[in-house]
């Protein structure tokens, strides 16, 4: 699949990148965080799974190689462009419609807190067709069903092509119930970025 | 049906929120919306209601909105959560608390008391726990009276020992419980001193002067207006030099109160009161 007008049109035309992904992910959003320039003009929230007390390790790694102000979400954080937000564990991230962050403790979504599928759902409400939302390697389903509620709302949305995940089950899972605008392969994610 | 067939718009919200206020007297108007869309769905699939069948419930049935309100609310909660906090509560806390004869502790919104017995715990930990005094309180009645039990599932228990050993507390965590074989339930002396009762942080009023009030992850679901009434509550109920403890991504963001509480640990949200 090359990146055709279409995808370039409707990147362009986002203010929120989202980004969730699990097992086998960390390298390439970590890549991804890396790529990211000043001049994005958009907001960037990151959601990934990771164990529960696992101490701000990804943030600080993050934050060391990232050219964007990169911050941990604490509540009622207002969500800005050119900033890069990172999901805390234990607490599932949600978007409030004033452009702001809600958290919330409750009940793990398929075995994972925080829960891509929150975060996305969340957005969908509140930013409707205005998300890019990228949805990578993991071995579970969360984020499917986030992703086709913001596709259903018209953001532009995106899974990693199963072959080149190391976890194939959650870009499947997306593909699977029609959720997905574009499937892409490693470098075409980071050739859309670059657009 | 799964969580996407359901879609309650934002009327559809701000409708169920005035009748719950106008029929059953309690204000969910500065509840965060994501969460309370996501809360009132979830009751939804969990009731299998539409919307209408839910409002209907809400106005004919007796009895139904202490279900609703228990499924509203998030009850989730663990001991010893965030190890860092009570670190650091041990060490920049507890010290100034020696002074007192009785160490009067409020745990607000409580759920079912995993935070307040961790606290009694610590307090027990630093030979403190004879002189204090622990009160839960909570909106929901049912979620009380699993509180005033103790007794929590061997599952959760071993999530908990893992936060526990993180604390850097000496003695082991499994010498605070008598065990069976699906539970175990916490010693006598740790329940002593324990209170529990109904108090509603958006509407009742203080009823007692403490030194010590924690209220972790429960800003998160209200709107940063509501905080600020809540903070005066806690404001009004601590004693000079009283503590007070957010969660860990709570923050005082109001202006007012920055100049009412001094941040002891602005990593842990750990506040000291200014002021009588």
């Amino acid at each position: 699949m090359d990146i055709n007008e279409d995808i370039i049109d409707r990147w362009h035309n986002t203010d929120i990148l989202l980004l969730g992904g699990s097992a086998g992910s960390f390298n390439l959003i970590f890549g991804v965080v890396k790529s990211l320039a000043p001049g994005l003009n958009k907001a960037v929230i990151i959601v990934i799974h990771r164990k529960r007390n696992f101490l701000s390790e990804i943030e600080k790694m993050f934050a060391a190689h990232s050219r964007l102000p990169l911050k941990e979400v604490a509540d009622k954080d207002s969500i800005n462009k050119n900033n890069i937000y990172i999901a805390p564990s234990n607490y599932h991230t949600l978007i409030e419609r004033e452009g702001s962050f809600s958290l919330d403790v409750s009940e793990a979504v398929w075995y994972s807190k925080p829960s891509i599928d929150v975060t996305f759902e969340s957005a969908a409400d509140a930013y409707y067709n205005r998300c890019t939302a990228i949805l990578v390697s993991g071995a579970n389903q969360d984020g499917a069903l986030g992703l086709l509620k913001l596709r259903n709302a018209g953001s532009l949305t995106i899974a990693q092509h199963p072959d080149d995940a190391e976890m194939p089950e959650m870009p499947n899972a997306a593909i699977n119930i029609n959720a997905v605008d574009y499937v892409l392969r490693t470098n075409e994610i980071f050739e859309l970025l670059k657009k | 049906m799964d969580v996407s067939s359901q879609n309650l718009t934002s009327d559809q919200i701000t409708e169920l929120i005035s009748l719950v206020k106008k029929i059953h007297g309690f204000d969910f108007s500065d509840y965060t919306k994501a969460s309370l869309k996501r809360r009132l769905t979830r009751i939804m699939l969990l009731k299998k209601l539409g919307f209408y069948d839910l409002k209907h419930k809400l106005i004919n049935e007796q009895g139904f909105f202490t279900e609703f309100l228990e499924e509203i609310t998030v009850n989730v909660t663990e001991m010893f959560r965030d190890p860092s906090f009570y670190k650091a509560l041990s060490s920049q806390v507890l010290p100034e608390l020696t002074a007192y004869d009785q160490i009067k502790i409020w745990s607000a919104g409580c759920a079912t008391g995993e935070e307040l017995y961790s606290l009694s715990i610590l307090m027990h930990t630093a030979a403190l726990g004879e002189r204090a005094l622990l009160y839960g309180t909570d909106i929901n009645k049912s979620v009380l009276k699993e509180a005033e039990k103790g007794v929590y599932s061997n599952r959760n228990l071993k999530t908990y020992a893992e936060n526990y050993q993180s604390c850097d507390l000496k003695g082991l965590f499994a010498g605070y419980f008598i065990t069976g074989r699906e539970s175990a339930e916490l010693l006598p002396k740790l329940k002593l001193n324990t209170f529990f009762s109904v108090h509603n942080l958006i509407a009742d009023p203080v009823f007692n002067e403490f030194q010590l009030i924690t209220c972790r992850n429960v800003f998160i679901y209200f709107e940063t207006q509501l905080q600020e009434r809540i903070l005066h509550l806690f404001y009004d109920s601590l004693s000079p030099d009283g503590f007070l403890c957010l969660g860990s991504k709570e923050t005082i963001r109001s202006d007012l109160f920055k100049t009412k509480f001094r941040a002891i640990n602005q990593k842990e949200n750990i506040y000291q009161k200014i002021g009588y």
